[in-house]
């Protein structure tokens, strides 16, 4: 079973955001990671890079297949997690901790509130 | 011809009944045609097997994960459901005549219970299929075909085998919808395999038991009553074994390996693994490094080309080719610095101030057993060399990558 922290907001593309004033992080979600298995590699946005909720700013390759990470949110990239660039393993071992892939200054904090709640995230992917 | 014509004589009957086994799947992809499901679907439902489409089959990629599974089969034991891929008897006085004019390596080598990998070309050399050929008894001949190509296949040997002037004495029969078969593959097989099938052999090569068999042999044995072929072969560089059966009969095989390998840690791999593990050791895919435009000169697989033999169709083109040598070659190649994972139809770029592209990645993936990215491609010979520095271009971004000799992966001693 898919761990769904109640704490954050999710996109239906299965990334994480967790607000913090006007800054938020943004990861994939464990579902995500499970689905995925065995990340090998990961491309981060540069900081400073203006992205719109919706753009693709992300990779994430598993041994298999390279996938998109959609910014669930719209903004200026703060920081990279450098940390998964050189471990990607930490975005399976921990996708809400250490697994982080960036931080965003949002310049639209409303679409905070459109994306879904963990209970829609959970109906989403399917289970009680 | 009339003759009832089979591996598994015994069953024959019975085995032609397992048909309904391979009733298309429930439509739920997106293709026209529903995918095909073979007898261990069931099997890897499961074991919570992750089902994709694979040449019209749906089949698992992987069961927990790919590098996981991957390196079972290098250090331990993997089990492989290989029931898609396609089966092709043919025998009779012109059996051997017929396959010698179709397939490019020599029939003649083989001994009854020996088996040789193999390709079927058209007039133009290109690559209708590739596939091991194995002699069961001295007049029956047994074909591996890949699950993608089984129309084409049959469709060609059928063509060719109605303007064969001696047909009348050749027998041929499509069995792989009523056939099933996995691949037991690693180091540590050796130590499980003997006991789930008893030996002697009562066909093909002569042996007491399955782990004397040598590589490319193939034996018959019977287990709980049912005729069963095993042939020392794989598609994953390390010793194994791969088994057919009946189709009704394979998911009990598949479970006794489960349930005797247990101490040796053997995992159920799926397609995942089994792609990267051949890549390591540079076995062409069909689709990726062979097609119909590619021909095994090309492809770097001449030894399997026996230009001496005869004629057969394509020697003409591949005999030039062998002479004048090919216009691309295919390479295998090492990403040198940390970059993301090479994949199928990114460029291959030339290096220097003259950087070009001069060609396409046809296979590439994260090496499990190495930590890097790894591939083959096809470029023009000047680029092909062992040591040449090269770039693969992933994302708009040239990454350095080096031309390495084959197979990427060997064995540490």
């Amino acid at each position: 079973m898919a761990n769904i922290p109640l704490d954050l907001k999710y996109a239906k593309s299965h990334e994480w955001v967790r607000v913090s004033g006007d800054v938020a992080t943004v990861g994939i979600t464990d579902h995500a990671q499970h689905e995925l298995t065995d990340v090998v590699f990961v491309e981060l946005p540069e900081v400073g890079r203006q992205v719109k909720a919706g753009d693709a700013c992300a990779v994430v390759e598993s041994v298999k297949t390279a996938n998109d990470i959609y910014s669930p949110v719209s903004g200026e990239i703060t920081e990279a997690n450098q940390a998964i660039v050189a471990n990607p393993a930490l975005v399976n071992t921990e996708p809400y901790k250490g697994g982080w892939f960036y931080k965003i200054k949002l310049s639209a904090h409303a679409e905070v509130s459109s994306l879904l709640t963990p209970e829609q995230y959970q109906a989403q992917i399917g289970g009680a | 011809m009339a003759r009832s014509f089979a591996i598994f004589t015994p069953a024959v009957n019975e085995f032609r009944g397992a048909a309904k086994l391979f009733l298309p799947g429930s439509g739920e992809c997106a293709n026209a045609q529903p995918m095909k499901r073979t007898p261990l679907y069931a099997a890897h439902q499961k074991l919570g097997g992750k089902l994709i489409e694979f040449g019209g089959w749906e089949m698992p990629v992987q069961y927990t994960s790919i590098t996981d599974e991957h390196l079972a089969v290098r250090q331990a034991a993997g089990l492989f459901d290989i029931s898609h891929m396609g089966e092709v008897l043919v025998g009779g006085a012109g059996a051997e005549a017929f396959l010698n004019q179709t397939l490019t390596n020599d029939l003649r080598k083989l001994a009854p219970g020996q088996g040789q990998y193999t390709l079927m070309c058209h007039e133009r050399g290109g690559v209708i299929d590739d596939l091991y050929a194995y002699r069961l008894t001295p007049g029956d001949y047994l074909l591996i075909i890949n699950a993608s190509r089984i129309d084409a296949d049959v469709a060609w040997l059928e063509k060719r085998l109605a303007a064969f002037p001696g047909r009348s004495q050749v027998m041929f029969e499509n069995t792989s919808d009523t056939t099933g078969a996995v691949a037991v593959q690693g180091p540590r097989v050796v130590e499980f395999i003997d006991s789930i099938f008893p030996g002697p052999t009562n066909g093909g090569t002569l042996v007491a038991r399955v782990t004397d068999l040598k590589k490319n042999q193939v034996g018959s044995f019977t287990v709980a009553g049912q005729p069963v072929w095993i042939s020392r072969t794989g598609y994953t560089g390390e010793d194994g074994f791969e088994i057919v059966a009946p189709g009704q009969h394979i998911e009990a095989i598949w479970n006794q390996l489960l349930a005797a390998s247990q101490p040796c840690g053997l995992k159920p791999a799926g397609l995942g693994a089994r792609d990267t593990l051949r890549t390591e050791v540079c076995y062409p895919l069909y689709g990726h490094e062979l097609d119909e435009n590619t021909t095994p000169i090309e492809a770097g697989v001449g030894f399997f080309v026996a230009l001496d033999k005869g004629e057969f169709v394509g020697r003409a083109v591949l005999a030039e080719q062998k002479g004048k040598g090919p216009g691309k070659k295919l390479v295998a190649f090492k990403m040198t610095d940390r970059s993301a994972p090479p994949r199928p139809h990114y460029p291959i770029w030339s290096t220097g101030p003259a950087a070009a592209k001069v060609g396409e990645v046809v296979s590439g993936t994260q090496s499990p057993s190495l930590g890097i990215g790894i591939g083959m491609g096809y470029v023009p010979p000047e680029f092909a060399k062992v040591n040449t520095a090269i770039e693969i271009e992933i994302r708009g971004k040239r990454s350095p990558a080096v031309i390495v000799s084959k197979p990427i992966y060997r064995k540490p001693d």
